[in-house]
């Protein structure tokens, strides 16, 4: 039998204690969700909807089928950035369901600085595009925007990624054959003007929308000629004389209807199959997690039991259970697919990390997909490590992680520090998608190794210039900004500002949030599986 | 007669009150909550309003939208059921200003019925014996110490306007009452909102026995004998039975006479049970009138051979009583067990889930009023009762073995149900002996059968179940069932959920 026996003690105050921190978590980031979710606030909202539009989320929930799933990405994009003017960067991406098809959605936030784009929407926009390349899922892009935010212009404009990449976006993903959706429900200046004339289909909302390169008052700067917004560039220049748009809609209702028909009439799917089974909840509550993760993030805890409390019928075929046991390896399924699970119970070691090279290969060669459960401090150090070759072994993990042609999943789910991050799929491995719980901590190493290397390193300094060493106290002064600064910079709510990961989720989402990535995945067709060369 | 009438119920009652009203051709309004939508009682219904809301402070509990569907639906009347808004006075009123008939006694008997203290003064004075107390709107602790005193230890405090053993509490001696009594009016205080307590004798080992009365618009008042309900977890009645065994006619009659007398003295109308503790010689004392249909009342349907809502109905729509006190006899003998989602092995805590499969026995002599199917979820926010099921014997040994046997084929799974408790208490020597009394199941020892055999069929289920999973599983991509339908995805089957 597979099934994963747990061990946990719900009586244990230790449990009570751990729940009692992490609903403190997950409580607050609802709370800041709920913050974000009011876009640039009631006002705004208000006076928005007062001219006619809906609100941002209202017309995802009219575009996606009704009673289906929302995944959403980065919610808590440039969270503390911009003195706090951009909540979610000022557009909302995810995937949706539109007539029973997984869409990717990007939909600008007029309440939000006119949906103007800051250097952090403009990464979270390239996300969700990259989302829907890899995934092979439609592109619905609800444009509502007033381009660049100007005053930060050389953060937008000028760069490989930067503004002009939504547009190649485009046309790789259309000439990639993924359908490429347009809906004009405001302002689509100069190079916003781009997005619908770039899309294969594009929808257009009377007085409403408008496409232009250059709007009335420049036109009038330019050429003296004085025109109206409608005249320029509305609804009907575009419908009927430009064809720069293909569909007139009398409101934002109308245009999202339009668009799902749009959706409906898209051409066939080329999904890879994978054998599914049928699904099963998890033997074991998974709110359970909650008790289970230590509230002192440096005590150990068995990762299984927070496998178990994600896979179908908590059930686990784990491989080599017995070698490199610090890091837990073994196929289970996620609402009926097939995954690989790699989960840290431990620092790595070379055994650990031959181990899941080995598993890497056997999911690669069984087409299944990767989930990795990343906490980890790092890879094993000391003299006896490295003269085993500690780090051609952990190359050889990158290696097959880099290249290992199935969807990848990675979820921090406690520390992502150092080498442990690449080898366990951290942001730079392209995972399909990566997400956080709200303990998780990402940095280059630990606040306090961290401040200990920096220390040694000053004490030497001050050794060779003659110079007495610094007394207890004055060490800790040296420490405090240092471990300050890694306290706020590794903290999940930092990263997910910064769009290095796709957003934190309340671990007990982790089975959904991964069942509805996995599903979605299946819609790209397989990938060619090429390996580089294995350092022996 | 009334054309319509809305049930502001759910669960069984609903299901049970909705068929006697289309017996009567009169069309049945169901309301329900949220997460009732599918039940049976909306289904069985031939109309329904949704109370928008899970919780029942905001559905079956909220007056005004009760009396919103009910003006919507234009009923005659509206039938309360148990529990929720039956004994509540303030909506008793509400439906009257809205010209709504309200099943049941009028709005001065419910709230005069509803303060304990107001409830014992009242039926006092019309002679009807009385547990030996004392109670003030303003007790303090010494005028509470007197009459302790004057009453004898042990002494019980209760809240004033409690109910469900909530600020109750023994004093078994005179250094015990003042901390007990800091707690008891506390515990009223936070769960009624109103601290007042009152003193009476502690009577040891009590019968639970309640008389059905009934009362109509033409002052004809009678009663339908006694229910035997001293089998109680946590002042909450799991087995009833009618006659109650062990009882003495002469008893039955004075304590009958006793509640009609109770129930003249309040110009009662509609049906409601007057309840008696009664002690181990044979003393009776009242303990409250509940103004409302009892959860148990059919087991004196079977024996009276009576149907106790038609009656309701009939006395509503201002009809005399269709029987006299001299055509009701009892025949034969009747047993309720309630079926709950709740775990006896661990202090009755409600279970909650879906039921993956509902089977009820069946029989001649068996009863079921259910409010619930295969495929039905329990959860926390309602009370756990599932169903009553009720066996009828010409004898109480006969009704008993029925009652054994229909528990034994009575199938719930998916949630924990107190089945298996039920069938010990029945099986106890004790009960067959009719050895009753409150604290039946503290005293005697109900734990599950020494051996914990779990039979062979179990095993069988089990390892089909596996086998049939494990096959599942292990489908090879040539087999055409295992190639994924897109409407198996998590996208097709996971309703909205989102993840922000």
């Amino acid at each position: 039998m597979d099934l994963i026996q747990s061990k946990i003690n719900p009586d244990d105050p230790s449990f009570a204690e751990n729940r009692a921190y992490m609903e403190s978590l997950v409580n607050e980031l609802q709370g800041n969700l709920t913050r974000v979710k009011g876009g640039g606030g009631e006002k705004a909202v208000k006076k928005h909807e007062k001219r006619g539009k809906l609100f941002v989320r209202d017309r995802i929930e009219k575009l996606i089928d009704s009673d289906s799933p929302f995944l959403e990405f980065s919610a808590l994009a440039a969270w503390g950035m911009y003195e706090n003017q951009a909540p979610g960067a000022g557009v909302v991406t995810g995937i949706g369901r539109i007539e029973g098809r997984a869409c990717v959605i990007v939909a600008n936030d007029a309440t939000v600085k006119g949906g103007t784009y800051f250097p952090i929407t403009v990464k979270k926009h390239l996300r969700a595009q990259e989302i829907a390349h890899e995934n092979h899922l439609p592109c619905i892009y609800l444009v509502d925007s007033g381009g660049a935010f100007l005053s930060l212009q050389a953060d937008v404009f000028p760069d490989r990624d930067h503004f002009g990449r939504i547009f190649y976006n485009q046309a790789r993903m259309s000439a990639d054959g993924i359908e490429q959706i347009a809906v004009v429900m405001g302002s689509c200046t100069a190079g916003g003007a781009y997005v619908p004339a770039m899309s294969d289909e594009t929808v257009i909302v009377k007085e409403q929308g408008t496409i232009f390169l250059g709007g009335p008052p420049l036109v009038k700067a330019a050429t003296g000629e004085e025109v109206t917004a409608e005249e320029l560039g509305g609804a009907s220049v575009h419908c009927a004389k430009s064809g720069v748009a293909d569909h007139y809609a009398v409101n934002d209702e109308d245009a999202l209807a339009i668009t799902r028909h749009i959706v409906a009439h898209l051409g066939p799917r080329n999904p890879a199959m994978l054998d599914t089974v049928a699904s099963e909840e998890p033997l074991y509550d998974t709110r359970e997690i909650y008790g289970i993760v230590n509230k002192d993030h440096r005590k150990p805890y068995d990762v299984r039991e927070i496998i178990a409390r994600i896979v179908d019928g908590s059930r686990f075929h784990e491989f080599k259970a017995m070698y490199g046991d610090t890091i837990v390896c073994g196929f289970a399924h996620i609402f009926g697919y097939p995954a690989g699970i790699i989960a840290n119970n431990g620092v790595l070691f070379s055994q650990s990390a031959l181990k899941t090279t080995h598993f890497i290969e056997l999911c690669g060669q069984r087409r299944i997909p990767l989930v990795f459960l990343q906490n980890i401090t790092g890879f094993m150090v000391g003299k006896r490590f490295e003269n085993e070759g500690i780090a051609k072994h952990g190359a050889k993990m990158v290696a097959a992680v880099s290249n290992a042609a199935v969807p990848k999943f990675t979820v921090i789910i406690g520390g992502s520090y150092g080498a442990g991050n690449y080898g366990m799929c951290g942001r730079a491995y392209q995972p399909r998608q990566l997400w956080m719980w709200p303990n998780a901590r990402i940095s280059v190493m630990g606040g306090e190794q961290a401040a200990n290397v920096l220390l040694t390193v000053k004490r030497d300094q001050l050794a060779a210039k003659g110079e007495p060493p610094m007394n207890e106290e004055q060490e800790s002064a040296f420490k405090k900004p240092i471990l300050d600064k890694y306290t706020e910079e590794s903290s999940a709510y930092y990263s997910t500002a910064r769009l290095w990961d796709d957003g934190i989720i309340d671990p007990h989402d982790t089975r959904m949030v991964l069942a509805l990535g996995i599903a979605a995945s299946q819609e790209a067709p397989r990938q060619e599986w090429k390996h580089s060369v294995f350092r022996m | 007669m009334f054309k319509k009438v809305l049930i502001a119920n759910r669960g069984e009652i609903a299901v049970r009150i909705a068929q006697t009203l289309q017996e009567m051709s009169i069309a049945v309004v169901a309301v329900f909550s949220d997460v009732d939508r599918d039940s049976p009682h909306v289904s069985r219904a031939d109309e329904a309003y949704h109370l928008d809301g899970i919780a029942p402070s905001e559905t079956y509990l909220d007056a005004h939208k009760i009396v919103e569907a009910a003006k919507h639906h234009k009923v005659d009347a509206i039938h309360p059921g148990y529990g929720f808004l039956s004994e509540n006075a303030a909506f008793a009123h509400l439906c009257a200003d809205e010209g709504i008939t309200f099943i049941g006694p009028s709005p001065k008997v419910i709230s005069a019925m509803g303060d304990k203290i107001v409830a014992k003064q009242t039926l006092e004075t019309a002679g009807v014996p009385l547990v030996p107390g004392w109670s003030s709107d303003d007790a303090n602790l010494s005028d509470i110490r007197k009459a302790a005193d004057r009453i004898g230890y042990p002494v019980l405090l209760k809240a004033a306007a409690g109910g469900g053993g909530k600020g109750m509490r023994i004093v078994e001696a005179a250094s015990d009452i003042e901390g007990a009594l800091g707690a008891a009016q506390r515990e009223a205080n936070s769960a009624f909102g109103d601290a007042r307590v009152f003193v009476e004798k502690y009577i040891a080992r009590p019968r639970h026995i309640e008389f059905q009365i009934f009362g109509d618009h033409h002052g004809n008042v009678v009663h339908l004998f006694e229910r035997e309900c001293s089998i109680q977890r946590r002042y909450q009645k799991i087995i009833e039975e009618t006659p109650a065994p062990n009882f003495p006619d002469s008893l039955r009659q004075k304590m009958g006479e006793s509640a009609v007398a109770a129930a003249k003295a309040i110009n009662y109308t509609g049906a409601g049970t007057v309840e008696f503790l009664v002690d181990e010689h044979g003393h009776f004392y009242f303990l409250e009138v509940n103004t409302r249909l009892q959860v148990e009342h059919p087991i004196t349907e079977a024996v009276v051979d009576q149907d106790l809502v038609r009656t309701q109905v009939l006395v509503a729509a201002g009809e005399p009583l269709p029987f006299t006190q001299d055509q009701l006899r009892q025949t034969g003998h009747a047993l309720e067990a309630r079926i709950y989602a709740e775990d006896p092995a661990r202090g009755f805590l409600p279970s909650t889930g879906l039921i993956d499969r509902y089977h009820q026995p069946h029989g001649r002599w068996i009863r079921v009023d259910s409010g619930v199917r295969s495929g039905s979820l329990v959860t926390v926010h309602y009370d756990p009762m599932l169903a009553k099921l009720i066996t009828w014997g010409d004898s109480r040994d006969e009704s008993i073995c029925r009652m054994q046997w229909a528990l034994q084929r009575y199938v719930v799974l998916g949630v924990t149900t107190n089945i298996e408790f039920l069938a010990r208490v029945i099986d106890h020597p004790n009960f067959a002996n009719g050895d009753l009394h409150t604290h039946f199941l503290d005293d005697n020892d109900l734990s599950a059968s020494k051996s914990g055999n779990v039979p062979d069929e179990a095993f069988i289920i089990a390892a089909l179940t596996m086998k049939r999973r494990a096959a599942s599983r292990s489908r090879t991509s040539g087999d055409d069932e295992s190639r994924p339908v897109y409407s198996d995805t998590p996208w097709q089957s996971s309703g909205r959920w989102r993840n922000t």
